[in-house]
């Protein structure tokens, strides 16, 4: 068994660029998604009383429901946003039990980037809503002197989502790997269901602390209001 | 024993401990909250869907801690900067 815990498989040299493995399977994640995905959006708009367009509907009721508890009231883009943020983790997860093939997730270079996007989709949504001064006057919210506070809790909850992922999906896969090396066949298939759940379970819980940032962020000032 | 074999000894055995004593604290947290969160459940059944959703950031909240506990028991193991490159 190689253990590649925080060194990266690189595949080919692009010159100067390394191809890695991790670049690699996030794309054939997404194209995953994409082929699974599209004949189920194409079904929403040809027969919407099918089957395909009913799971279809499920599937972003679920997505809509969840950005509209968290936020309040119903927003596009952050349904666009924390739905593919979903989408992508958790068809990273269900990609993952084919074998020999290791989610972009199980990388921290990749779970760093998804939670950078989240960090600079937080000012990105908030000037949106409520302008430039209205935004960055909640850095300065009770008193001036909490401005250092709000910069650390913004920074290490940016961390701590993206070691979360990493260190759920990492343990998964690891454990999974010690067991298959260790008995081989049958044994590892309860480990590998309890890994598919927590996989699903973290995509969810990465798609709600997205939706409750970047609410927050919108709803700045809404609550002095109230 | 040389010097890198029992810096080696001393990085297995603080895995260990890092992760054992890591997970005892998330135990009790996320325990405790699965205790409350059944406790309100009990009491406001038709509110399930909201405290389902909070139980579950509450419980990734607490997990993280165990979550750091494990990734620097990974870095002793696989990345440890005083042990020489493998």
């Amino acid at each position: 068994m190689s253990a590649e815990v925080f060194t990266e498989h690189v595949l080919v040299w692009l010159g100067p660029v390394p191809l890695t493995r991790t670049m690699a399977t996030s794309v054939a994640t997404s194209l995953f998604l994409w082929g699974a995905l599209a004949p189920v959006g194409r079904a929403v708009a040809r027969t919407p009383e099918g089957r395909l367009a009913a799971a279809g509907r499920l599937m972003y009721r679920f997505l809509r429901n969840l950005v509209t508890e968290t936020v309040g009231h119903p927003s596009r883009g952050l349904e666009i946003f924390s739905g593919s943020l979903f989408l992508f983790i958790a068809g990273a997860a269900l990609l993952g039990q084919l074998p020999g093939f290791a989610p972009p997730t199980t990388n921290l270079a990749a779970t760093s980037a998804l939670a950078v996007l989240v960090f600079l989709a937080v000012p990105f949504a908030g000037i949106r809503a409520r302008g430039l001064s209205g935004y960055f006057k909640r850095y300065f919210q009770p008193s001036p002197l909490f401005f250092p506070l709000h910069l650390v809790s913004e920074l290490s909850r940016t961390l701590a989502l993206a070691l979360r992922l990493f260190g759920n999906m990492m343990s998964g896969h690891l454990i999974v790997a010690l067991i298959v090396a260790l008995v081989g066949l049958l044994v590892p298939v309860p480990l590998m269901a309890l890994d598919l759940l927590i996989g699903l379970l973290q995509a969810y819980i990465f798609t709600i602390l997205a939706s409750v940032y970047i609410g927050a962020a919108i709803r700045v000032g809404e609550e002095e209001g109230a | 024993m040389s010097e890198h074999t029992i810096l080696a000894l001393v990085s297995i055995i603080t895995a260990g401990l890092t992760m054992a004593l890591g997970a005892i604290g998330a135990a009790f947290g996320e325990s405790r909250i699965g205790a409350a969160g059944m406790d309100a459940l009990a009491r406001q059944p038709d509110e399930a869907g909201a405290i389902t959703r909070n139980q579950f950031v509450a419980l990734a909240m607490v997990e993280s801690t165990a979550i750091f506990c494990l990734v620097i028991a990974l870095v002793l193991l696989f990345a440890n900067p005083l042990l020489p490159a493998r």
